[in-house]
């Protein structure tokens, strides 16, 4: 879906559930997850919809991953950092019930 | 970089939001002398419309176009004024006394204020349309953000579909940076030309009318354009196709990625919180503070500048957050020397001069803002058109009584999303005004924190002692 312009920010390294994947210094989780090509970054707790960062603004929340173990963090809002551990988040507490 | 240790306990003036209204009101109050601090939740200042102006990687000044380097001046001025700048800050909390509840690097803290400016500017209206909540359907807002911050610009199949300057804007920046383009949907109704044509005197003279006409030739060149009336998402996983009606019919086209706007709204959160009063502005379509002269709101000591007090544009944003500034300087140190206000309004005169027509040309149409069936409404709580519109057939007068029953609004965005769409539904169904309606009654937290940061506020030994009630 996206392209870098450039790719001359130092690369920072990242795992997104569990997988190493590589940002560039000057990313938001979000933009490093829609860089990456990921397709969505969690579900609803209502359907189990899947969603993906949609305003990458602060606003739809839409982008909410677990970041270093705390859960519901907005991705476009947290600059990422070395070794930082991303999670996709399942949006039904119950899964499976 | 500031951490929340390093803040005081009060300050002079907090300005909240460092876009355009909020450094320039920071900046100069703080060369006037009051003690001041600036609050952003982003990486680095400039709002959205100057997003990462200090650390674009995008080097061509011609890709994101001149206005956007402007806002270098207001950092760089913002920066030299002695201000105490602090992004990564959350304000999570404003009340009437004016302490404002703010959180960083994890940690809390409740510092009060002499005086408050929001500058929290707008956010994108919402486009309630079938299949908005696909993964790769996004705003034009998110992908000039992605550009501007990262230097991402859109590779694969693309449509921008919907109408007003930024999504024209948008296509302009993208084709430049080498960006994929595959079709505009031109969402604007014709007969809103009636209504604009009425005030495009004053927009001849505006610095927005030679722009406009040059991004849209600019665009045109390059890219088919479609009028749409209606517009749908296709797929189950993500959006795999547009589908949109005009006048030649039904059409389709396979898409990566739509980007969706039809303009920008004030963000209200945090004053609809504060309980400042709002009311219905029914030109754009949106609630507005309300407020004086000044930009001081209904409470006393908050002000609200910048689009967040309607919608003006960055340059206009700038000037009202001066202004804001100069009254909070006059409140606070009557002694201090500050602008002459009269220059100020001249310009932020001349920068109004084109919205009435802006407003009347790309004012949404009815059936963009009022959906129906199963079209997502809330997307948090996945709430239909149709839940809605029969919850008020059913008897339901407004959005807070519809909140206990469907959830509208009370997900993680708060009715950022849906705040418009459920209000204006209401009133549809009822036969009233969305003033009549109101909005959602918003509490603190208006942005979520959690309740180790709650736990880290410093707690002094008489409130440690003081029994609660």
């Amino acid at each position: 879906m996206f392209k870098r312009l450039a790719d001359s920010s130092p690369a920072i390294a990242i795992s997104v559930d569990g997988k190493t994947v590589t940002a560039r210094a000057g990313d938001t989780v979000a933009a490093a997850l829609l860089a990456a090509g990921i397709d969505h970054c969690r579900t609803t707790p209502v359907t189990g919809a899947p969603r993906a960062p949609y305003c990458l603004m602060g606003v739809c929340f839409d982008c909410l991953v677990t970041v270093d173990g705390v859960g519901s963090r907005q991705g476009c809002l947290i600059p990422v950092r070395e070794g930082m551990k991303v999670e996709t988040q399942l949006g039904r507490r119950e899964a499976g019930r | 970089m500031t951490a929340a240790a390093d803040l005081a306990p009060s300050y002079e003036l907090v300005v909240i939001g460092g876009g355009p209204a909020g450094l320039a009101a920071a900046a100069l109050a703080a060369r006037a002398g009051v003690s001041t601090v600036l609050f952003d939740e982003n990486p680095g200042v400039g709002g959205q419309i100057y997003r990462a102006i200090t650390s674009t990687p995008v080097r061509s000044r011609a890709i994101l176009g001149e206005d956007y380097w402007d806002g270098a001046a207001l950092a760089d001025e913002a920066k030299a004024s002695g201000a105490l700048i602090v992004n990564g800050a959350t304000v999570w909390s404003l009340d009437r006394q004016r302490l404002v509840g703010v959180s960083l690097g994890g940690k809390a803290r409740l510092i009060e204020a002499g005086r408050v400016i929001i500058a929290t500017g707008s956010q994108e209206r919402p486009f309630p349309i079938p299949g908005w909540t696909l993964p790769g359907v996004m705003t034009a807002g998110a992908a000039q953000t992605a550009l501007k911050a990262q230097g991402l610009v859109v590779g694969g199949r693309t449509v921008l579909a919907g109408s007003g300057p930024l999504l024209w804007l948008l296509a302009a920046q993208t084709l430049r940076a080498g960006g994929r383009i595959d079709a505009i949907l031109d969402t604007t109704p014709r007969r809103n030309w009636l209504q604009a044509m009425l005030h495009l005197p004053d927009f001849a003279l505006s610095p927005y009318f030679a722009k406009g006409l040059a991004l849209l030739r600019e665009v045109r060149a390059k890219v088919p354009v479609h009028r749409a009336a209606t517009i749908e998402a296709v797929g189950t996983d993500r959006v795999r196709e547009v589908v949109f009606s005009g006048a030649g019919g039904t059409r389709r086209l396979p898409v990566d990625l739509l980007l969706l706007h039809q303009g920008v709204v004030p963000n209200v959160n945090l004053a609809n919180a504060a309980g400042v009063a709002h009311v219905w502005n029914d030109r754009q379509l949106c609630f507005v503070p309300v407020l004086d002269a000044e930009f001081g709101s209904s409470v006393p000591g908050i002000a609200v500048a910048g689009d967040g007090a309607g919608i003006a544009g960055g340059t206009a944003a700038a000037e009202r957050g001066r202004i804001a500034a100069i009254a909070a300087v006059r409140a606070l140190k009557p002694q201090a020397a500050v602008p002459d206000t009269q220059a100020i309004r001249q310009r932020l005169q001349r920068e109004e001069m084109g919205r009435a027509f802006l407003d009347c040309l790309n004012r949404p149409a009815d059936s963009f803002r009022l959906p129906e069936g199963d079209t997502i409404a809330c997307r948090c709580e996945e709430v239909t058109a149709k839940q809605v519109r029969e919850t008020a057939q059913m008897g339901c007068e407004g959005p807070n009584q519809m909140k206990a029953f469907l959830r509208c609004g009370m997900g993680p965005c708060q009715g950022r999303l849906c705040g418009l769409t459920v209000t204006e539904l209401i009133a549809a169904e009822r036969k009233t005004t969305p003033d009549e309606v109101g909005y959602y009654r918003l509490r603190p937290p208006v942005k979520p924190i959690t309740l180790a940061e709650l736990a880290s506020l410093p707690i002094s030994e008489a409130e440690r002692k003081a029994v609660e009630r």
